[in-house]
């Protein structure tokens, strides 16, 4: 019977390491970013709209690298949500299986693409191909990884939309047909409402990944913090901020090196948020499930 | 309701179906441009002396042998920290622990650390592997962050595989007089082996598709030397691409390009294999 004690201690130890793993980046991000605070107060932080820290006039203000995540946020959201939902609806409602089953596995590639891959078609595909019709889009623009983004994380909004839709009785569907609904009146005055949790946490998640995506914006926005919503000029997003300074000749100790930190526990906190809503939305909505 | 408004509904209707087809489409259109564009512009520059050449200030020169090694490299470390500690904390969630309040907050907090972005990884991995534990920029640095990273992936795939198998199969086992981990060992585990690994392998490809995280641990060093040992600084396919990327000469963007193609090659197979062996576990198993 020890043996068994031994092995339930051990595979309890092994789901600790994920408990581990939330305290640890806590940690990290508080610790070093409690000595940043000490030399920057939190209201700068907040407010100033100049980020600086590696020129010689140094300004700590988060907000243009904040405008800059938002920004390329936003973009993707109005790219992705509403394709996603229509290819979710159509896959789901409108589709023949057999187009279905060759449909899937391809959004599901675009999904495995890495994420450095959709940066090099952002910077070489999309934004010459902007150019064309915005001939004043610099080479470096929010606009271009936005939109990139938004096809990246259409995927997931497809995905996780369609469980939502799928998990829907089908008796729902046959009472509104029963009183003479097309499938669309169907689609929108039972589905959607039906699936409305689901298809919210969807998005929020969508904004979560967006908020931390990284190496588009990387690649093809520019990296100028510029407080700004204006989507054709450079940006830096927060991610890209601490990719930059992970780049350069920072001194480790120094405050330059702990702006990646207090950038850091700004972006766990947006994403933190954003991901503890949908958890509890879908949560809540698995209890009250049809 | 007017026939002409049972006719326009019915018009708005195959509106919508033309519509949803068209943006479905469009996915896949999308997907065929990038591939063709990459394919067009990098495959020239696949020849041998591409796959065994060191870095080079010169792009004609340069070759992918350094983080061509440093992926693999990465890929099986990243398997052997990863899959045990993962399948073990599956495990324990799904047959051990369901009541209590340990495995609920463990559940909240799987969840949470699955949407948090890969970016913070590369934090706490600066500070606690490569500062305290001193392991430096290594391959086993990079290999122990992304094995935090898609832990969460292993962990809720493994519980979706443990969760199909059927309590009969356990069942059957304890009428037989087997303890707990021999049923899970001997029986739970072989039937959700094929669930397990579609899910450790759709992991491991992202992991090597990474970049952000590892660049924050600073693998993005000009290395000429081919990484031998878990100690040895590295470098990946996914930091080979940016850092060409961000250099202005032609040559290097092109460089780029077909280094991209063998990245997606690798992802592309890593994920046919997944779904072909999830096509296979489905349709072999039939409870």
């Amino acid at each position: 019977m020890w043996r068994e004690k031994i092995i339930e201690r051990l595979l309890q130890l092994s789901a600790l390491i994920s408990v581990l793993t939330t305290l640890g980046i806590l940690y990290v991000l508080i610790s070093e970013s409690l000595g940043f605070f000490k030399e920057v107060s939190v209201v700068e932080f907040l407010t100033d709209t100049q980020w600086t820290p590696l020129f010689t006039e140094k300004h700590y203000g988060i907000l243009p690298l904040l405008s800059g995540t938002l920004l390329t946020s936003f973009i993707a959201i109005l790219v992705s949500v509403p394709v996603g939902l229509t290819i979710a609806i159509f896959l789901n409602e409108y589709a023949p299986k057999k187009l279905r089953k060759v449909l899937k596995p391809v959004l599901e590639v675009l999904a495995a693409i890495p994420t450095v891959v959709y940066g090099y078609f952002a910077l070489m595909v999309i934004t010459p191909f902007l150019q064309m019709f915005i001939p004043n889009l610099s080479g470096f623009n929010a606009l271009s990884p936005g939109i990139v983004m938004g096809i990246m994380i259409i995927p997931l909004i497809a995905s996780l939309s369609e469980d939502a839709l799928y998990a829907i009785p089908y008796s729902l569907r046959e009472a509104s047909y029963g009183m003479g609904a097309t499938k669309l009146q169907t689609v929108f005055r039972v589905l959607i409402p039906s699936a409305s949790s689901g298809i919210i946490v969807s998005i929020i998640l969508a904004i979560s990944r967006a908020f931390g995506e990284t190496m588009i914006v990387a690649i093809a926005a520019g990296q100028q913090p510029n407080f700004t919503f204006n989507p054709l000029i450079p940006i830096e997003t927060i991610t890209t901020y601490i990719v930059q300074v992970s780049l350069g000749d920072v001194v480790q100790g120094s405050i330059e090196y702990k702006t990646i930190y207090a950038a850091g526990i700004a972006l766990f906190v947006l994403t933190f948020i954003l991901n503890n809503i949908s958890y509890f939305i879908r949560k809540k909505y698995q209890k009250y499930q049809l | 309701m007017t026939s002409s408004a049972i006719t326009y509904n019915r018009l708005k209707d195959k509106f919508f179906y033309w519509y949803g087809l068209v943006c479905t489409l469009s996915g896949v259109f999308i997907l065929a441009v990038f591939l063709y564009t990459i394919l067009v512009e990098g495959a020239d520059r696949l020849n041998m002396q591409f796959f065994t050449s060191l870095p080079s200030r010169r792009p004609s020169n340069a070759g992918i042998l350094v983080p061509l090694l440093g992926t693999l490299w990465i890929m099986v470390l990243t398997t052997f920290i990863a899959v045990p500690i993962g399948v073990a904390a599956a495990i324990y969630l799904e047959e051990y622990g369901k009541k209590n309040w340990f495995a609920s907050f463990i559940e909240v907090n799987t969840a949470n650390l699955a949407g948090v972005p890969s970016i913070l990884y590369g934090l706490l991995a600066l500070e606690i592997f490569v500062r305290i534990m001193g392991l430096g920029r290594s391959l086993l640095s990079g290999a122990l962050t992304l094995s935090l990273l898609i832990l969460p992936i292993v962990i809720v795939s493994t519980r979706e595989a443990l969760k199909s198998v059927p309590k009969t199969i356990r069942e059957a086992s304890y009428a037989l007089g087997a303890t707990k981990w021999k049923t899970i060992w001997n029986a739970v585990l072989p039937s959700a082996a094929g669930g397990i690994l579609t899910g450790v392998i759709l992991a491991i490809s992202r992991a090597i598709g990474e970049t952000a995280p590892l660049v924050v641990i600073g693998a993005m060093l000009y290395i000429t030397t081919v990484p031998t040992h878990p100690l040895d600084d590295f470098s990946v396919l996914p930091i080979q691409i940016y850092n060409w990327l961000s250099r202005p000469q032609k040559g290097f963007i092109e460089n780029a390009t077909a280094a991209i193609i063998v990245l997606l090659a690798i992802t592309f197979l890593l994920n046919g294999i997944a779904i072909y062996l999830r096509n296979k576990w489905q349709s072999k198993v039939k409870w």
